[in-house]
């Protein structure tokens, strides 16, 4: 980190920062443009991020998405905790690995032919597609997610601390709520907001299992983006845009500040 | 040792056919796989007591503390704790709690709310727990830490909530887990008197495991000395030291020079070790008794062997023999002394003189004499 300068390495940051920032960079300076072209330069106006709020389908998008990404991550993050917590403290049985491959063979599985599957099986069992549909099949592919994260951080857990609750009195599931679900807490909430980042993000699964009445954002912006680029769209995803650095910003910024509390804390206490 | 600071006599329930024992242990063994961690185990530990399960890593000591507390089941026998078998009962039932070896606090709640985690769960009126907490929390120091979280004490102050937190709920049986293993030698000497002071202050029968023989000896009442699950002997902590029944005790113990041979009777029905042509068999104190001509060991610690220049007069056991080192302690030194036969005794003596003043030194020719109860004949 303390190098000294060189031409070499900042000329690399530079290309690796300009490949990575500079198409949203002119996403977001031409949601500012007065033209309808997008190509085309005609001065600053934020009319279009008016427009975007008078534009119910996209708001309606906007709002499906948030309600399937909330309920899919949240039942994700409940089966990917318990599927996590089942897989990390069961210890040896026949087919162990089976079933921890199968927990995890999702994640390398292409999107493509989960939603698929899904389709199918909705069309199976006679199922109507629509918000419904896209909860069950966020759910599905987020839960590995969920469960990678959590039994990560179940695997390096004191077991100590959950014989310690039992032996003061605990049920089971009593020392679960109260010991082991408290302190794997930071990994539970970081799973359910892979899950639900995820879910606002997917698009393939969610054109799969949509159906008529409810459409998510990336399916109504890759279906608008097809007649062509509107300022509109930009405007939404500078939005977008925002809201994500916004978050990442401030979640860094908290998590700093309480690694560097905790360890100013030990260290007082040693003294 | 701890049970003669009891002012109302000697503390010796052991002894006392008429005294009930807490905890039984019937013939129990437990396997895990092919491995047997547990081997026909039969031990019976009395009310009040300090009792230690003395040794080596995987002697399974451990095994069978987790029995204890029920995060273990035997394989087979049967465990009784005041006359009733406990297999069955799981760990939250029992009126058994544990100190961990890390001490497992719980760290998302504060000491207070630590110490009262267990009493929460019992049948304590929600007013009386605040009260039971405070005097938990006087016991054993810690009023100041009440608010704060465990990972802002230090580690003898963990250990400290540790221990107020299994002993809140008043068990009839505290189990110890290599308590005092996370801390420096000094904090850890200090720790032990307030182990013990604390342990006749509640009553409670305290189990502690430890691999550290000074520990054992320093709190406990009974010592379990344990090799490969089974327990080779079980007394008071002199009695462990002074008379081991086994080499692995003597040697497992402290200090202790070793000599193999033949078991004889001298002249005077003395039993005596035969250990090589032509040298003067070795007297000894025997227990238990065994015909001559079995194989034996001679067992003396090295703080029972003198040492000096002259030889001595009057005296059965003495030999000679060269110094090949000496371990300078400050308090004490430790002599080994090479015979000519290549054995090497080990004798130890207070350093009551000046270094400079000491009358022998490397490589000079020094007479070692024990007398003839100092040293014990153990057939295994």
């Amino acid at each position: 980190m303390t190098g000294r300068f060189s031409w070499f390495n900042a000329t690399s940051l530079t290309f690796g920062f300009v490949f990575l920032y500079l198409p949203m960079l002119i996403l977001i300076i031409f949601s500012f443009n007065e033209s309808r072209l997008v190509t085309v330069w005609a001065g600053f106006s934020t009319k279009w991020y008016g427009e975007l709020f008078q534009n119910e389908a996209f708001l309606d998008a906007a709002w499906v998405t948030l309600k399937v990404a909330f309920w899919s991550s949240t039942f994700a993050t409940v089966l990917g905790t318990i599927a996590a917590y089942v897989m990390v403290r069961s210890g040896r049985f026949l087919g162990r690995t089976l079933f921890s491959g199968m927990i995890y063979a999702p994640l390398v599985m292409p999107e493509v032919i989960t939603g698929l599957s899904l389709l199918l099986f909705f069309i199976a069992i006679g199922m109507d597609r629509g918000a419904t549909t896209i909860i069950l099949a966020h759910t599905t592919f987020s839960m590995c997610y969920v469960s990678v994260v959590v039994s990560s951080r179940l695997a390096s857990f004191d077991r100590s601390l959950e014989e310690a609750a039992l032996d003061l009195g605990c049920t089971p599931f009593d020392a679960f709520f109260s010991v082991t679900l408290p302190i794997i807490a930071p990994a539970v909430i970081s799973g359910w907001l892979l899950a639900f980042t995820l879910s606002l993000d997917d698009l393939v699964i969610a054109s799969f299992t949509t159906g008529p009445s409810s459409t998510t954002l990336p399916i109504k912006i890759f279906s608008a983006v097809r007649l062509g680029v509107s300022p509109e769209i930009n405007a939404l995803s500078t939005i977008m845009i925002g809201l994500v650095t916004i978050g990442v910003i401030s979640a860094s910024l908290a998590s700093r500040g309480l690694i560097a509390r905790r360890e100013k804390e030990e260290r007082l206490a040693q003294k | 040792m701890a049970q003669t600071q009891h002012p109302q006599g000697v503390f010796a329930p052991w002894d006392d056919p008429a005294e009930k024992p807490i905890i039984r242990f019937q013939s129990v063994s437990k396997h895990f796989g092919d491995f047997t961690a547990i081997d026909d185990l039969t031990l019976d530990i009395y009310s009040r007591e300090f009792f230690a399960l003395l040794g080596p890593s995987g002697c399974g000591k451990t095994t069978l503390m987790r029995m204890l507390a029920g995060f273990e089941a035997p394989s087979e026998g049967t465990i009784l704790l005041d006359d009733k078998d406990i297999a069955a009962v799981p760990p939250n039932q029992r009126a058994v709690n544990m100190m961990f070896q890390s001490y497992a606090l719980f760290p998302h709640l504060n000491v207070h709310d630590n110490i009262a985690f267990g009493l929460k769960r019992s049948s304590m009126p929600k007013t009386e727990i605040p009260a039971r907490v405070d005097e938990m929390l006087r016991l054993t120091r810690l009023e100041k830490f009440a608010k704060r979280k465990p990972h802002q004490i230090s580690g003898g102050q963990r250990q400290r909530v540790a221990l107020a937190r299994s002993l809140a709920k008043a068990p009839k049986l505290l189990l110890l887990d290599e308590p005092l293993g996370a801390l420096d030698k000094k904090l850890r000497n200090d720790t032990q008197f307030e182990l013990m002071d604390i342990q006749e202050r509640t009553g409670t029968t305290f189990v502690i495991v430890t691999h550290d023989q000074e520990e054992a000896m320093t709190v406990a009442s009974r010592i379990a000395v344990m090799d490969e699950g089974r327990i080779v002997q079980v007394d008071t902590p002199d009695r462990i030291y002074e008379t081991p029944n086994a080499v692995y005790v003597a040697d497992f113990i402290g200090d202790v020079n070793l000599v193999h041979g033949k078991l004889h009777n001298d002249d005077q029905g003395r039993p005596s070790v035969h250990w090589g042509e032509g040298r003067t068999p070795i007297v000894g104190s025997m227990m238990d008794p065994a015909p001559a001509g079995t194989e034996v060991h001679f067992a003396v610690r090295p703080e029972k062997i003198n040492i000096g220049t002259e030889r001595p007069r009057d005296v059965t056991n003495c030999v000679r023999g060269k110094i090949l080192d000496i371990a300078y302690l400050g308090n004490i030194s430790t002599y080994h002394v090479e015979l000519p036969s290549g054995e090497v005794f080990k004798a130890q003596a207070t350093n009551s003189r000046r270094i400079a003043r000491r009358s022998f030194t490397w490589e000079d020719t020094v007479w070692l004499w024990w007398s003839d109860t100092a040293g014990i004949i153990l057939t295994r």
